[in-house]
Order: structure tokens, then sequence, then C-alpha cells
């Protein structure tokens, strides 16, 4: 298991270098997306219009946080289960995302899509909202207002930690972790 | 016949809800801390270190544990000789849910089940609150609160098997739900157990049974003894902390047990993720 400081937008090359087990520092900017936000962008890129935020390189974040206390940036902010996206992810990376960030089991749709198009699913760790959001520096809701905590956020990151789940190589954390500590 | 005030009852159960979203209870923490003493896998011990600094910055800080702060679920048993003046005991409870959410910067989470979109300015903010009454002897009120996340609710499941099926066919059926499950609950878990009654008693006996003190022993001995076996048995998955592997899938396991019908065995897994936010009081 290694280590990587990495800012983005991530490249190809970024992507390569990580394996399932690494511990990355994101830094630079991420884009928030749940359910909702997630359909209307593949809305869009089937209507052939533009999106709201650069796809090329981009990290999305599966996060609905908590409302911000006055004076900072975010609430908590934490992972949410990720399987919900996964019909729109595949879409998403096809056009350039590089990484997502969530936590729980993707499908093989989406694993492919890592392989196939160099992309990769982090996972973050799941009711630690409030420790992770001290890594959150600036939110600002860049695309649909009326989705509430659903709407899309662009967020500047220092260190922002993540874990590679599924790596471009069709490698697994969560099924070789399993494999390695099940007991019959 | 006792009386209490409406806006007592409000009073007290708003500060209730909004203490439990930034605090994490002693038997939920003394759990984590176990599962992290006695976790062997280094991936693992550190997602739970993680897990265990949250809490401490929480609590400092008065910031929410998780982003999900749930849906807010209530049993409140509500004593024969005791009467709430003032207004009804749901409208106090739900009344001090949207104010506790509000003024905590809670998460708004409740939503239309078609179009999805969020009740907070129709219905009010995370309302309404999920309560289950029950009228019991005495002057007393108690509320027994939790804070109800989805992504374990998501892989909670009923079924009703033979009763040929017995003990056995249960614990498969437990097994098989929390190994499909894997990461998605935000394991270490804790995991409630519905056994008999009907359908929907099963399913709310699993509920409850999460409200239980982790740690504390099922008084029942048979149960208890079932409880660990199933324990032991879940353990052996290798999920781990966040399903990254590991030893410490399951926190404990609580089973509640009814009666049922000669040709029905209901059983209802109810998973808690390891922010086990709840919390009771008695007025």
């Amino acid at each position: 298991m290694a280590e990587y400081k990495m800012t983005t937008p991530l490249t190809n090359e970024d992507i390569e270098k990580l394996r399932i087990g690494d511990i990355v520092y994101l830094n630079g900017t991420i884009y928030t997306a749940r359910d909702a936000a997630h359909k209307r962008l593949v809305d869009l890129i089937e209507e052939g219009k533009e999106l709201p935020f650069d796809l090329q390189g981009s990290v999305i974040y599966f996060v609905g946080p908590t409302p911000p206390k006055p004076g900072e940036p975010i609430g908590s902010a934490g992972p949410t289960t990720s399987y919900r996206m996964d019909s729109y992810s595949p879409i998403l990376i096809k056009h350039g995302q590089k990484a997502m960030i969530g936590k729980g089991k993707r499908n093989q749709a989406v694993k492919d899509a890592c392989k196939e198009y160099k992309a990769v699913y982090f996972g973050a760790t799941g009711g630690a909202g409030a420790l992770i959001a001290q890594r959150i520096k600036s939110a600002e809701v860049i695309a649909y207002p009326e989705l509430g905590p659903e709407a899309i956020r662009r967020l500047e990151v220092e260190d922002f930690p993540v874990t590679v789940v599924n790596d471009s190589y069709g490698g697994d954390l969560y099924e070789e972790g399993r494999k390695k500590w099940a007991r019959d | 016949m006792r009386e209490i005030a409406y806006e007592d009852l409000v009073k007290s159960v708003k500060a209730m809800v909004m203490h439990t979203a930034t605090h994490l209870p002693e038997d939920a923490l003394k759990a984590i801390q176990k599962a992290y003493d006695n976790e062997e896998s280094e991936v693992a011990k550190s997602v739970l270190k993680q897990i265990l600094d949250n809490a401490q910055l929480a609590s400092k800080e008065d910031r929410p544990l998780c982003q999900d702060t749930g849906l807010a679920v209530f049993f409140v048993n509500v004593g024969e000789d005791v009467k709430v003046v003032g207004g009804s005991i749901r409208d106090a409870i739900n009344e001090a849910t949207e104010a506790a959410y509000k003024e905590g910067y809670l998460r708004a989470s409740t939503c239309d089940c078609f179009d999805r979109h969020n009740l907070k300015d129709e219905v009010g903010y995370n309302l309404p609150a999920m309560i289950h009454f029950d009228i019991v002897p005495g002057d007393k009120i108690e509320i027994e609160y939790a804070a109800k996340g989805g992504g374990s609710e998501n892989v909670s499941r009923a079924r009703v098997l033979a009763p040929a099926q017995g003990k056995e066919g249960i614990k498969q059926f437990v097994k098989d739900v929390i190994s499909e499950a894997g990461p998605n609950p935000c394991p270490p878990i804790i995991v409630g157990v519905g056994i008999g009654g009907t359908f929907e008693i099963a399913a709310k006996s699993s509920k409850h049974a999460l409200f239980r003190e982790a740690g504390t022993k099922n008084p029942v001995p048979e149960l208890d003894a079932f409880e660990q076996e199933i324990l032991e048995e879940l353990n052996k998955l290798g999920i781990g902390a966040m399903g990254m592997g590991g030893t410490q899938t399951v926190m404990a396991v609580h089973i509640e047990k009814n009666p049922c019908h000669i040709a029905s065995l209901p059983v209802s897994v109810n998973v808690q993720c390891h922010s086990s936010r709840h919390s009771h009081i008695t007025l």
C-alpha cells in the first residue's frame, strides 16, 4: 500500500499509479453530486448540452452535507452509499470523469468503465462527517440549488484522505479485503 | 392523573434530539473502542481510529457526527395515569424534532417516495418523526430516541420463514443479509433481529432491539446464547470496518422474540451503522 498526494484535475498518469488499498490525499477542486444531480448531468450529456463544470479529470464526491453553521464553509460531509450512482457513473467516466468518492460496493459496469477509460473509485470513511469536513476549505453551490443537500457544490479541499477501492486494473479492495480476513 | 405541560415535553425532547446528533453515547463509544482494540487488520484499524477521532471532534465542537443525521425514530411508552396538557404528544415530538434539526444545523432528510422532493417546506423540517406509541401502566412517559441513517436501513430485510427452518434458518437468514450488505451499512454494525409475532411485529422488534445498550446481556439466557452464536458467525465474514476487510464487522447482535402463529416464523433484520446515535428520557 502506497501513499500519494495528488492535485486535481487528475490525469491518466495519476490513475495508472493507483492500486487498491493505496491512500491518496487529494488537493484542489472536487465536485459534489448525488442521485438527482447525477441524473441531470447524464441528461445534459445525452442532449449534447454543456455541463455546469468541466468533467475532464474531475473528481465527484457523493455527499449530501448538513447545512453549514454561520461562518463555516460546510457542515458535516462524509460519503453516502455509492451504488445509487451506478447507472450514471459509467457515462460520466466515458466523458472524462477520473475519480469518484463514496462508500460501499459498485457494480460491474462501473468497474469495467474504470478499466476501460482509466478511472478510480475512492472510499472515504462513512460516519466520519465532522472529521472529513475539516479538509474542506471552501464550498460553493454551482448548480441546482433547489436540490438542497443534493445540489452540485464546488469544494476546495486540502489533503482530503481517501482509499483506492476500485482501481483501473479491475481490482476491488472490498473483495480482496474480505477474502483475506474471512474465516469458515 | 399526573399532568405534564406540552411545552416541557417539547423542551426535553428537543434537547435530547440535538444532543444525540453530536454526541455518541457511551455504549457505542465503548463498542467501537473494543472493535479497535481487537481488530487485526491494519487498514480496518486505521478506519476505526478515524471513527473514534470523529466522535471526539463532533462532541467537542458540537458538530453532527455524520451528514446523514437520520430520520427521527421514537418509541414512546405512555403511562395510563399521565396526561399531556396543552397539546398532543405526537405534536410535541414533531415540534421538538423540527426545532432540533433546524437549530442544530442538521439535515432535512424526509422526501416524497415517488418524485423524491424534500418535504421540509410542506410537512416540516425533517418531519414527520417516525413514532411508535405504546400504552403502559404508571404515570410516566418514557421516550426512546434514535437518529437513524439511510445506509443501514437500506440493507435491512424481513422474511417469513417456514417453522421447520427453526433457529438454523434464522441464523442463515441473518448471515445472508449481513453478507450481502458488505461495506454498505458502514460497519462495524449492530444487528437487530426481531423474531416472531406477525410480519410487522417482527420488523418493529428488530428496530427496537437496536435501542438496547450495546454490551449489555440479553436477560433471557437462551437468547443471550443465540446472540453470541450469531455474532461469532457474522464476524467470520471478514467484512471489517467500512468493508475494507477485517475481523470486527459486527459489534453486537440484539434479539427480541415474540410468540408467533403456528404456521409461521417471521424474522426481521434491522441494521445499525457504527454511528449508533440513541438516547432516552423519562418524564
